[in-house]
Formats: C-alpha cells, structure tokens, sequence
C-alpha cells in the first residue's frame, strides 16, 4: 500500500532534481492562475463596489445571483467555455481553445464571482460607517465606491487570496478547455489528475505537495504585503 | 507588479507547426507518445499537442473540428465518422489486446473458464464486483459487445455488482483495486499502471479481447481549420517504417505494449 512517506520522498526528490518538466509546469500554473485573478480582481472589486453602494433594480437579485456563482462547479465552466471556444462554437475562430489564454478564460469566469461576492460584503459592511459622512460632503456614487475601494484595500486582500485559492486548486475547467498537453497546457492540478490515473499515486501526491507549499508561500507573500503596506501606512 | 508580469510572458501562439491529436488515453498514459512523438517532431519539424481524453470523447471533440487527427480504438465508430465525412479515411495503426484483472485470490474462477464469453457469464453468476468505465469509451464499447456475446444485461445489476465509474481507465483501475472488483482494461494501461495493489491479470488471450488502434484525419472540407498537410505527414510517419519500428520497440518493464500493423 502506499505510505505518505513514500509522497513527501517523491515530492522532495522532484524539488531536489529541479527537474525542467516541473519548473515548467509549476510555471505554467502561476501564469494562469496569477493573471486570472488579477483579470477576475480587475473586474470583482467595482463590481462588487457597485452592489454595495449601487441603489438599480434587481439589486437584491443580483446579490444573489453572484453570491450563488461562487459555488459554479469547474466542469460546468470548463464545458461551457469549451462551447463557446469550440471550431464549432461561436468563439471559434479566435483559435483559443487548448491555449493557456483559455484556461485563463475558464478560471477567470470562476473566480470573479467569489472576489466580486466577498468585496461587496466587506464595501457593505464599511458602507455603513461612511454613507452619511460621504454624502454629507457631496459625494457622488462612483467616486464613494472609490473611497471605500481604497480604504478596504487591505481586506480585498482576502477576497483576491479565496479567488487564488479557487483558481489554484481548480483542475475541472483547465482540464477540459487546456486539454493537459505536455508542454503547453498542462499545469499543476492537470498534472496530479494525469499521474493519478497512471496510478503513480505516489507521485501524484508528491505534485500536490509541492503545489500546497506554492499556495503558502503566494499566501505568506501577500499577507507580509499587507502587513508592511498596512504598518506604512498607520505610522 | 508582480501581478502584472505573468500577463507579458504568456506564450502567444508558438511559431514551430503543430497538430492538435484528439487520443485515447491508453496511448497517452503507457508513455507510449513520450517515446515516439519526438522521433516525428525531430524529422518532420511539426510539434504534436495529444488531448488524451476517452475514445468517446475524441471522436466528439473531433467531430467539432477541435483536432486534427483522430488516434482512438473503436472501429465501427471510426468507420462511422469517415462515413459521416468527419474524416477522410481510416487507416490501422497498431493492436494489443485487452486483459480482464482482479484480485490476486480470483474468487468468481475466471482463471478457469477457457473464453471470454465463459468469463464475462461467471462475473454475472458469481455477482462479484466489476468496475466498468462506463463513458462510452472504446474499452467501454468492447466491454458493452463483449456482454452481449455472453448474453448478460449487467446494466440491470448497476450499482450492485455492476459499478459504472463513468471515468477514464486508471481511475477506474484505481477504483476496481479500492474495492476489490474486476475490471477489464487495454494490456498496456494495465502494464504501465503503477498502482496494481494484489491486482493481476486473471484473464487473457481469447480472440474477442483483440484491440485495435486507428488513426484518422479530420476532414479539412469539413472544417476549413485543419492543418491538412501536417495531419497528412503526421499519419504518413506512423505508418512508415519508421513510426511503426518506433512503435514496435517501445517497452514497459520488458514488455511491449503495442504491435504495429499498419499495411504496407
């Protein structure tokens, strides 16, 4: 039977062989996933912003419907990404599916919703202290989203790292619209899914491993941002 | 910025040619293509990107115009799909066989029954586990005919001896091991799988269990997109000599995996 033991040996000996199929995928992963998220930060923070403050119709629904989006199964987005970038799908002519630019694509249709979702609540919940002072100084909504944005910036931290979590750990929407092809899409998750189904359990384990201490250091990095930003700027 | 520098470093479209193969996953996890598809690449110049999906899977993904070439191992539906005009034509590549695996103590005596039809009727007598994958797959396919020729429904026992997994072969190998079921599997998966536990093989060598493999080129009049030169060169090469020597010297543990048949 397979022993743990024999997973971190297996871990440790890729991360000691520095091994180029490694390196490139573990790269391949960080470009994905660090653009789509930033891609899903650029489109969920004002959305999110806009849900808090915004006073529309259908408000309320909205809400909900975003909230609900941040449990989409990955498959699902995969396969519809897949249609639409399909030869025989309307995006077909874009060329784009197994690309690294779809699978950023997939992820970030996955992500938003969870960044956009939480940046609401944590704009909302802040809202409540600085609504009055901001329209008492003639504020308009949309430069009262950008204070709040700003002013929250260290707690949207927390909402870019559950989206980098999602994107990182994520192999059901890379899978379909990457395809896995060695040397071009393949990335952690896919990898760990393709030595599973060899029944190289051992190396398997040992690739996610290594991708729970990328998921670390990216979280420790970020946070020691935040720290230092938040140390500066409270002086 | 650190953000922002994965954007400027995704690799645009690669200036070397490549071909997108819709596959089985057989060939794909035998490490049957990390041996031979760089011998091609290295002549031809054409890199080979294999989307290694079920052989249902491809022939749908191709079908779409999402590949250039079809490599999978079901002939009546190959047969179907250059009938369709999806591809242009059919050509056989190379064959193994399939073997049936179970735990090492063979509780339904399939080691005793002398063919495959004898075999299939002892797991549905015996009602001992069988992991099926259950995806419409070309192992799923044969698995389905061979049934028939054993004139079991084993659909009717689903979820009790029956289990359809619904995934790829060495997930579903990984299941029949967890739960200590038989399983019916191409050779070279199960040669190359690493995970066989008490597993061994308990059946072989009938007739029925031949697997062939083929290749097809997806049709450029049907979709204007493919790459019909280098799908042309790409087949071309795995029936020439040369891809079929590579083929035929590929080796797992001693063994080899896949018997090139291509016609001359």
């Amino acid at each position: 039977m397979l022993e743990i033991g024999t997973a971190f040996s297996a871990a440790f000996g890729l991360i000691i062989g520095l091994d180029a199929d490694l390196i490139e995928i573990i790269a391949l992963s960080l470009q994905v996933t660090l653009t789509a998220v930033l891609v899903a930060c650029l489109i969920g923070f004002p959305l999110g912003a806009l849900l808090a403050v915004g006073r529309f119709p259908m408000r309320n629904a909205l809400v909900v419907l975003v909230n609900a989006l941040m449990g989409l199964p990955p498959v699902v987005v995969g396969l519809g990404v897949y249609l639409m970038l399909s030869r025989a799908g309307p995006l077909g002519v874009l060329n784009l599916l197994y690309t690294p630019t779809a699978m950023v694509i997939a992820q970030t249709i996955l992500v938003t919703p969870i960044i956009a979702a939480l940046t609401r609540q944590v704009i909302e919940d802040m809202n409540i202290e600085y609504d009055e002072l901001l329209r008492s100084m003639g504020t308009g909504r949309l430069s009262q989203m950008q204070t709040l944005l700003w002013d929250a910036r260290y707690a949207l931290v927390t909402a870019a790292l559950a989206g980098l979590g999602r994107a990182l750990a994520e192999v059901g929407a890379v899978m379909i619209v990457g395809g896995n092809i060695n040397h071009v899409t393949r990335v952690m998750t896919t990898a760990i899914a393709l030595e599973t189904s060899k029944g190289e359990l051992a190396l398997a384990l040992g690739l996610g491993i290594i991708l729970m201490t990328l998921s670390i250091v990216l979280n420790a990095t970020l946070m020691g941002f935040r720290r230092t930003a938040e140390r500066m700027a409270y002086a | 910025m650190v953000l922002t520098a994965p954007l400027a470093t995704l690799p645009l479209s690669a200036a070397e040619p490549f071909i997108i193969v819709q596959s089985t996953t057989s060939t794909q996890n035998s490490g049957l293509y990390d041996a031979i598809l760089p011998l091609f690449t290295a002549t031809s110049g054409i890199d080979v990107r294999v989307v290694a999906v079920g052989t249902g899977q491809a022939i749908k993904n191709a079908r779409n115009c999402d590949g250039d070439v079809l490599l999978v191992h079901a002939r009546a539906s190959e047969q179907a799909f250059v009938a369709d005009g999806a591809g242009v034509s059919r050509s056989d590549v190379m064959y193994n066989d399939f073997v049936l695996v179970g735990p090492a103590d063979d509780p339904a005596r399939l080691s005793d029954t002398t063919n495959v039809a004898e075999a299939f009727a002892a797991l549905a007598q015996g009602e001992t586990p069988f992991a099926s994958r259950g995806d419409d797959s070309g192992t799923h396919k044969k698995e389905m005919s061979l049934w028939q020729n054993a004139h079991v429904d084993p659909t009717d026992a689903s979820g009790a001896w029956y289990r359809e997994t619904g995934s790829g072969m060495g997930a579903t190998l990984n299941i029949a091991i967890g739960m200590n079921a038989y399983a019916m599997t191409d050779r070279a998966t199960w040669i190359a799988f690493g995970n066989k536990s008490g597993h061994k093989i308990v059946f072989e060598g009938d007739e029925a269990l031949f697997n062939q493999y083929g290749v097809i080129a997806v049709n450029p009049e049907r979709c204007p997109a493919v790459k019909a030169t280098e799908a042309k060169a790409f087949i071309d090469w795995l029936l020439s000599d040369a891809g079929q020597g590579a083929i035929g010297a590929y080796q797992r543990d001693g063994q080899q995996l896949f018997f090139p048949n291509a016609q001359k």
